[in-house]
């Protein structure tokens, strides 16, 4: 390639490139003309002259174009024939992330109309990595669905529908919802993970769900999504053996939805987050039993289980009064002293720990307590909690350099006779052998 | 030669500790200080009533004070580009003074006035005095970036020098040596504005709570050092429902507009924490809150988009809805969280909140529960916040609502129980909404909660005299951490600073490493290569074979097709600047104060 033929083009462009990347990236393509300019030249004389890229083989332009963004691919596509060819290879279009916003709601661009539209004619039956992104407008997540639902010749393997600012496909009409869909699930066949958080999707979809997709489903995420019932999800745990990953709400969590994932047939299972949050307050919640965990833990010992914890600190009565097998932990609301006093009794698995607010007692006993039974505790958060100086540091010494993340709000620690605040910074970073200091927020 | 000096004031409203000003002085025939202030765009600006009032105090208290030394204030009406010239001419000036401004805004315009002062002969004094170092010196310091971390700021303080021992207020002697010609009219031609003059209406609403000015910055200084000695604790106070209240002893107002020096302030401590200890030298937390302000300063002064996501190299870009109903709510004190709307009331009303109360409407709005940008919240408190400047403003927002500077974001603040902590009681909340007086404490915080007859028996009933709350803050502080669990989960840089990130997921064999080329062309389109800036992760390693599952980064917002190339510029610096960049160019009129 000659450089000074294209170098009335490349500046703007290769600044702009490497504005972006920081540095040279793999590859830039060139402007159309300079490119097309080339193609024409003869190819008799190449002994000294570079190699015409025009002539590169397709496996070597498909993987250069693996490092280009989209944008850049559908400008070197404008080049040549050929280049044009290596743009619409089904590799290049197996994974794509639809970003649907409007003007009137996100800050964000969206993906062209014209794009997806093009995705949909020529490329459907290519992808297998999809994922939505949809802004807060009804419009958005209808945009999703319309899409979804002319997905009818592609074999997805994963699809995640996610909301970035709040859940707007709860705010379509379910049946609309459902039927594009179960497009995808009956199509698909191979479904390996589908993250459908804070949707409309229901018990009969996920028996459609299942149907089609139970032999491959590895991966379900569905945390908030009123209208499973606790039936709809057992029948999905009973059929997928090869799940590995769930995330719902706890009002879905059973003892026989445990046992479902426990039985023999089924794979271990790696990961279970649970969200527990009240609707309204004073809401009754139902326990489940220590048998149901422990076999749980039989079946998969190295489970994580996560759970988010939206209630009221009145509302906490069934939870913590048996062992239960919880590695992360986290509180997103107040959480009473007692109740951080039965999780330090009854989660010997723990390895995380957030704590958003306490109330304006010190939290010294629990926090040693957590320390002498949670052998495994690596990380903890504390915000709007109270605790002393000196069980902060001791709690700190008792669990040693294990403890990888430890971030506490400066407000938390209260001085006493033993530590000031400019003392405890050494204290904590001698004994977790490494600088450490409490997080702070502007004081202006 | 005859010198003739024009001094003028933007911030640094004092003749204490004002080096531009003595300069101005030294060897002068004449000397004259000026405000140049444009009554025309005065009421367009977004700046609120209160910011005015507590500006044109502080110019009655600068002319009191020149008045005494034989002096006046000369406010100038218009523009400084259209009035230097004229000055220039009328006064045959042939010397400059004025404060050094750190912000990208001030240093465009005074870069502008230099050069014109150059062509008609008028030599310029800068003297940087807003803040305690010069920003300049402190990115030197830290390898030509400025630093991101409070922790890595305060590192660099720690090696520098002190800070310039101030100089003392400006003499009789000094000012008599300098003649200024006061003509007849001056009250008419250059009297300080009345805010009527500036087309706001006033109600004769004489109480306000801050009262601008370097006398009343003074006084207060005295009594903020004494309350200090008195309590002989330079600890981090302990915040009580008292400290949520307007302190006769609080001065960030009078350290924004410069009628008080930081290093007056910063050498008073100094030397007060000198005589009570007795030990060496004081720990950099002495000086907290002034520090706080250095920092931002430093963060802004080489950023124009420090006020922007987009664009802005320090800012995580986070997928913020427009919600103008929302964000009216919450700016009006409508939100239906007593403790959220007291906050605003005060605000609106007085001019200044705790804190605090800043971290809390902070938090409500952006990452805590409205999920609206920091932008939005930023420019109400410019309008609203008396102490509001630039830097600290849009710095501050940046640091609350998790978009710079590396914060945790696992906590959000309850706009319910965080108040409660602070003031069990509710006063504040009786104070700012007297709807809610009668209210027990057990339900200030959460009106809606209370049963029919305690709300009956409080004359108020919620949905009718005071608004039910607009959110759910259980669901939606759910739903944000799940938000910015997204968003910083694909900042690889951030992988493992923040605790609920680390929570791992199955990594699909199958599924190819999600590329950020979306976020990059869509949002931070087009940024320098700062590492906060790419939200790219590192370059993935290549497939092994064509035929290997690829990495694939996708969902450019444009593609393959006629109409790509006019997009693509959208977004980009080369691209028209938006109708909001307007503002930063120093050639618009605009008002700033």
């Amino acid at each position: 390639m000659s450089n000074t033929q294209n170098s009335s083009l490349r500046p703007s462009r290769m600044k702009r490139r490497l504005s972006r990347d920081g540095e040279d990236s793999p590859s830039s393509c060139e402007g159309p003309t300079d490119s097309c300019k080339r193609v024409r030249q003869p190819t008799v004389d190449s002994g000294d002259l570079p190699p015409d890229w025009a002539c590169l083989p397709q496996e070597i332009l498909l993987h250069i174009f693996q490092f280009l963004p989209l944008l850049d691919r559908a400008f070197a596509s404008q080049v040549c024939r050929g280049w044009n060819e290596a743009f619409h290879m089904p590799e290049l279009w197996r994974c794509f992330e639809f970003e649907l916003n409007q003007p009137a709601s996100s800050y964000l661009k969206a993906t062209h109309p014209d794009l997806i539209k093009q995705i949909i004619k020529r490329h459907s039956n290519h992808l297998q990595y999809v994922s939505f992104k949809v802004d807060s407008s009804t419009e958005s997540a209808e945009a999703a669905c319309d899409i979804l639902s002319q997905l009818v010749n592609c074999s997805l393997k994963t699809l995640g529908l996610i909301s970035t600012a709040r859940p707007s496909f709860m705010e379509l009409p379910k049946s609309h919802f459902i039927s594009a869909l179960t497009v995808v699930f009956v199509n698909s066949k191979s479904l390996s993970s589908l993250k459908i958080d804070d949707t409309p999707v229901d018990d009969p979809s996920l028996k459609v769900l299942v149907a089609n997709n139970s032999d491959t489903l590895k991966l379900l995420k569905m945390s908030s999504c009123p209208h499973v019932s606790p039936a709809g999800i057992l029948c999905v745990a009973d059929q997928c053996h090869g799940l590995r990953e769930l995330a719902l709400n706890y009002h879905l969590l059973s003892d026989e939805l445990l046992l479902a994932l426990s039985s023999e047939k089924h794979v271990h299972l790696e990961h279970l987050r649970i969200d527990v949050v009240s609707e309204n307050p004073g809401q009754q919640f139902h326990t489940i039993k220590k048998s149901s965990w422990d076999a749980m833990v039989r079946h998969s010992p190295k489970f994580n289980l996560v759970m988010y914890f939206f209630l009221y600190e009145d509302e906490f009565g069934p939870f913590f009064r048996d062992e239960i097998p919880v590695t992360h932990l986290y509180f997103g609301r107040s959480v009473s002293k007692e109740v951080l006093g039965r999780v330090g009794m009854n989660c010997p698995r723990l390895v995380e720990l957030v704590v958003c607010a306490n109330g304006l007692r010190p939290l010294d006993e629990e926090l040693i307590r957590i320390a002498e039974r949670c052998q495994h505790l690596s990380a903890i958060g504390l915000g709007e909690c109270e605790v002393s100086c000196s069980a902060f540091v001791e709690f700190v010494k008792m669990c040693g350099r294990r403890l990888s993340q430890l971030s506490i709000m400066e407000e938390v620690l209260i001085p006493d006779h033993k530590y000031s605040l400019d003392e405890i910074h050494w204290e904590v970073s001698k004994h977790l052998g490494r600088v450490w200091f409490p997080d702070m927020m502007p004081t202006w | 030669m005859v010198v003739n000096s024009v001094h003028w004031f933007r911030k640094g409203l004092r003749l204490h500790d004002n080096p531009a000003l003595q300069e101005a002085l030294n060897g002068a025939e004449t000397v004259r200080c000026v405000y140049i202030l444009d009554p025309w765009f005065a009421g367009s600006a977004n700046v609120g009533v209160n910011r005015w009032r507590f500006l044109l105090e502080s110019l009655e208290d600068l002319d009191t004070s020149l008045r005494k030394l034989n002096s006046r204030l000369f406010v100038v009406r218009g523009q400084p580009t259209d009035v230097f010239p004229r000055l220039f001419k009328e006064w045959n000036v042939t010397r400059l003074t004025f404060e050094y401004d750190s912000e990208p805004y001030g240093k465009e315009r005074d870069a502008a006035i230099i050069k014109m002062a150059q062509e008609y002969g008028v030599e310029t004094a800068v003297r940087n005095t807003h803040t305690l170092y010069n920003p300049d010196r402190i990115i030197e310091m830290n390898n030509h970036s400025p630093p991101l971390t409070f922790k890595r700021f305060q590192a660099i303080v720690n090696r520098l020098e002190l800070p310039r021992k101030p100089l003392p207020t400006i003499s009789q002697e000094q000012m008599a040596r300098c003649q200024t010609k006061i003509s007849e009219n001056h009250d008419e031609r250059y009297g300080v504005p009345s805010l009527e003059e500036l087309g706001f209406k006033t109600h004769g609403d004489s109480s306000h709570v801050w009262k601008g000015g370097e006398t009343e910055a003074l006084e207060r200084l005295n009594k903020h050092l004494d309350r200090k000695a008195w309590v002989a604790n330079f600890e981090r106070p302990r915040i009580t429902a008292q400290s949520l209240f307007a302190s006769p002893t609080g001065l960030s107002p009078y350290l924004r507009f410069g009628c008080l020096s930081c290093r007056v302030f910063y050498y008073n401590l100094w030397e007060l924490y000198m005589k009570l200890r007795r030990s060496s030298s004081p720990p950099l937390s002495l000086f907290g809150q002034l520090l706080w302000r250095e920092f931002f300063y430093t963060a802004g002064t080489n950023n124009p988009n420090f006020d922007h996501m987009e664009g802005n190299p320090i800012c995580v870009q986070i997928p913020w809805d427009h919600n103008p109903e929302a964000l009216a709510k919450w700016a009006e004190g409508r939100t239906g969280f007593p403790w959220i709307d007291a906050i605003m009331t005060q605000l609106r009303q007085e001019g200044w909140i705790h804190h605090l109360a800043r971290h809390a409407v902070a938090c409500f709005l952006t990452r805590g529960d409205l999920w609206i940008s920091w932008e939005s919240g930023m420019k109400v408190f410019e309008e609203l916040l008396l102490d509001a400047d630039w830097s600290v403003n849009a710095g501050s927002w940046m640091w609350l609502s998790c978009s710079a500077f590396f914060q945790q974001f696992f906590h959000c603040y309850c706009p319910v129980g965080f108040g409660r902590r602070t003031d069990p009681s509710g006063d504040y909340i009786r104070r700012y909404i007297p709807k809610l007086k009668d209210y027990p404490n057990r339900y200030i915080y959460e009106p809606w909660n209370a049963p029919e007859s305690v709300q009956k028996a409080a004359n108020c009933i919620v949905g009718v005299d005071y608004p039910k709350p607009m959110i759910n803050h259980a669901e939606s502080s759910r739903l944000n951490i799940e938000r910015m669990k997204q968003v910083y989960q694909q900042l690889s840089h951030y992988r493992g600073l923040s605790l609920l990130a680390s929570v791992p997921t199955i990594q699909e064999e199958a599924e190819p490493p999600m590329s950020d080329d979306s976020q990059a062309s869509s949002s931070t389109a087009g940024q320098a290569s700062t590492p906060t800036s790419s939200p790219h992760q590192p370059t993935p390693a290549p497939s092994t074979s064509p035929n290997s599952e690829p990495f694939t980064p996708n969902s450019s917002p444009t593609a393959a097709f006629p109409g790509a190339h006019s997009q693509r510029k959208r977004g980009r610096p080369s691209g028209p600047p938006k109708p909001t960049e307007f503002k930063s160019q120093a050639h618009q009129p605009s008002q700033r104060i």
